[in-house]
């Protein structure tokens, strides 16, 4: 009896054999591979980069303006700026507009209507159509169009036409950043607060967006990232390069990826390496971006 | 919306709301216009009541009065109506863009239903508590304060605050820790939260769509105690799936059934509306009688 019972007892809890032990480990083996592979090439970059550059790093690299003709005192501060600027003035447009078409998407866009899912649809194909075909669309139709059709850019290219550009191309990843914030709000929440007697306006500004503020600033920020690490697009709607003023919202304007394009087509090998100092001034901007979003994210998310 | 509206009048035919023994007189048999002290006054009168989704009918021509001061239970198996009928009761089923509710629905002789009423006012006098707890994601004072502040209600809010947490009966659990947020509450806390907080806006009617179905039975109990309190001031509609709840708390107790339909719909119906204790003594209806002995359901 005692031998029969223990017999059963071995076959229920038998261990998992040779072969399906051997082919978990060299699962988890190629798993780790693949992210080594990943990490490899991103640490290789990173390195490079920081062996060219680091050495021109200094406040006055990112403080005197960039020159063809003394590169040793050339630095990125037209490109900089102007960076700067695309950013803040990119993150005026997209904050209102986004949001505001997000919570018309998720509040109020009954989505039976074939007109919200037209507008669905849409949003979702352009937030992966390629950035130069945006940088196409800036120039007809901001650069060329009611930029200067109100005086603004005087013929030329402007820095708010590159805003509004960049504004554009991440415009599509803000609305469905901002919408899946808003959807995380619980449909009790609104329903407590109507409820309570308080109007849709009122449960929106008051319980949906404060809500869902933690996420909203996240997508913003890593759409603001995202925006002025582009180059295509500002390509196309005509920022310079090597600029040696600063720049202006309705005048010519640098940026940083044009300004690292321009100094790699540099004949001279020196201007390869201030390509790689202005990458690690870029780089270290976006790290400061992304650790603003997850401070963001942990510091105000609400757990429902 | 408005399929039919039916004359309210000639609809005020019901079962077992006649004269029992013991509890105060239900309304007279005639109109019920009589608002002496004997007869409690109807806060809700429905008439013909059908409410859809999608076209599709969800609960069917119900009529009856709610009484003032009173609590009064909504009892039925799953799928009978009675959460989809209590929601129409402040217009919450505005919220569904499918729902439509046909009949009349009024409330202190005013049709809820009608074209010139805002939802948003309705609400204002009509309040109500979820099966869910559903606290805000902010500090147990904002929960109470968000109401009268949306309101634009005057007088200090500290004193609005602590009146509504007395009334909820937390104040003393929660009076040294009001800045701290509602999310570490015990889910009774929480619900008792939630009906504090619909008490600070002052409405004359609390609806209640199965308030403890969520709750330990300390928790349940600690609520049930509230709601007697509270009737004295307010008229209390709970939807419940718990018989002994209704027993316990509610005056008067409605119960619903779904009728199955060919094709598998299923519609619910009214099939008994009486003072508590008749339904759950000597029933008229049979199937009352076989679902509050436990016989289905």
């Amino acid at each position: 009896m005692a031998v029969a019972e223990s017999a059963i007892t071995r076959k229920v809890v038998e261990r998992a054999s040779g072969g399906q032990r051997t082919r978990d480990l060299l699962f988890r083996l190629a798993l780790l591979l693949c992210l080594f592979i990943a990490v490899l090439f991103l640490g290789v970059l990173l390195v490079d980069v920081v062996v060219d550059g680091a050495g021109f790093l200094s406040p006055e690299f990112a403080t005197s303006y960039p020159s063809r003709l003394t590169p040793d005192t050339s630095g990125v501060r037209s490109a900089l700026l102007g960076t700067l600027y695309l950013m803040v003035l990119c993150g005026l447009f997209i904050v209102p507009v986004g949001v505001a078409a997000a919570v018309y998407l998720e509040e109020y866009a009954d989505p039976a209507r074939w007109y919200n899912r037209l507008v669905e649809v849409n949003i979702q194909n352009l937030a992966s159509v390629p950035s130069v075909v945006y940088g196409i669309l800036g120039l007809a139709f901001i650069v060329r169009g009611p930029i200067d059709i109100w005086g603004l850019g005087k013929g030329q290219p402007t820095l708010l036409a590159g805003a509004l550009t960049l504004g554009l191309l991440v415009l599509p990843v803000v609305i469905i950043v901002s919408r899946e914030a808003i959807r995380a709000v619980p449909p009790s929440i609104r329903e407590g607060s109507l409820a309570l007697g308080a109007t849709k306006w009122q449960t929106l500004w008051k319980q949906v967006l404060p809500g869902s503020i933690a996420g909203i600033a996240t997508g913003v920020i890593l759409a603001l990232s995202r925006a002025i690490g582009e180059t295509a697009p500002l390509i196309l709607v005509g920022a310079g390069a090597f600029q040696l003023f600063d720049p202006k919202v309705d005048g010519p304007f640098s940026a940083m990826p044009i300004q690292i394009f321009n100094n790699v087509t540099e004949s001279k090998p020196v201007f390869q390496d201030l390509a790689a100092a202005a990458i690690l001034v870029l780089l270290i901007l976006l790290l400061l971006m992304n650790s603003v979003a997850i401070y963001l994210r942990n510091r105000y998310e609400t757990k429902w | 919306m408005d399929k039919t509206r039916s004359d309210a009048a000639s609809t005020n035919t019901r079962r077992g709301v006649s004269a029992s023994p013991g509890l105060p007189r239900a309304l007279p048999k005639v109109e019920a216009r009589d608002r002496s002290a004997v007869a409690k006054a109807a806060i809700f009168k429905l008439r013909d009541v059908n409410v859809s989704y999608g076209g599709v009918t969800a609960v069917e021509d119900v009529t009856f009065d709610l009484l003032e001061n009173e609590i009064t239970a909504f009892i039925g198996p799953s799928g009978c109506g009675k959460s989809t009928l209590i929601r129409c009761l402040n217009r919450m089923n505005d919220l569904i863009p499918s729902a439509g509710v046909a009949g009349q629905v009024l409330y202190h002789d005013q049709d809820l239903y009608a074209a010139n009423i805002d939802p948003v006012q309705v609400r204002k006098r009509i309040g109500m508590v979820f099966q869910k707890p559903n606290p805000f994601p902010k500090s147990i004072y904002e929960n109470i304060a968000f109401g009268p502040r949306v309101l634009g209600m005057k007088g200090d809010m500290d004193e609005i605050v602590e009146k509504a947490l007395r009334k909820g009966a937390l104040w003393e659990e929660v009076k040294d820790r009001l800045k701290s947020n509602a999310f570490g509450m015990s889910g009774g806390q929480q619900q008792r939260l939630c009906i504090a907080r619909t008490m600070a806006v002052e409405p004359d009617v609390i609806l209640m769509d199965e308030p403890c179905s969520a709750l330990d039975p300390i928790s349940t109990g600690a609520i049930e105690e509230l709601m007697l309190e509270l009737k004295r001031n307010y008229s209390i509609v709970i939807v419940t799936h718990n018989m002994q709840q209704a027993a316990r708390v509610s005056d008067r107790t409605a119960f619903f059934n779904v009728d199955k339909l060919e094709e598998g719909k299923r519609v619910g119906k009214l099939v008994e509306f009486a003072p508590t204790e008749k339904i759950f003594t000597k029933p008229d209806d049979i199937r009352t009688e076989e679902y509050v002995t436990g016989k289905f359901g």
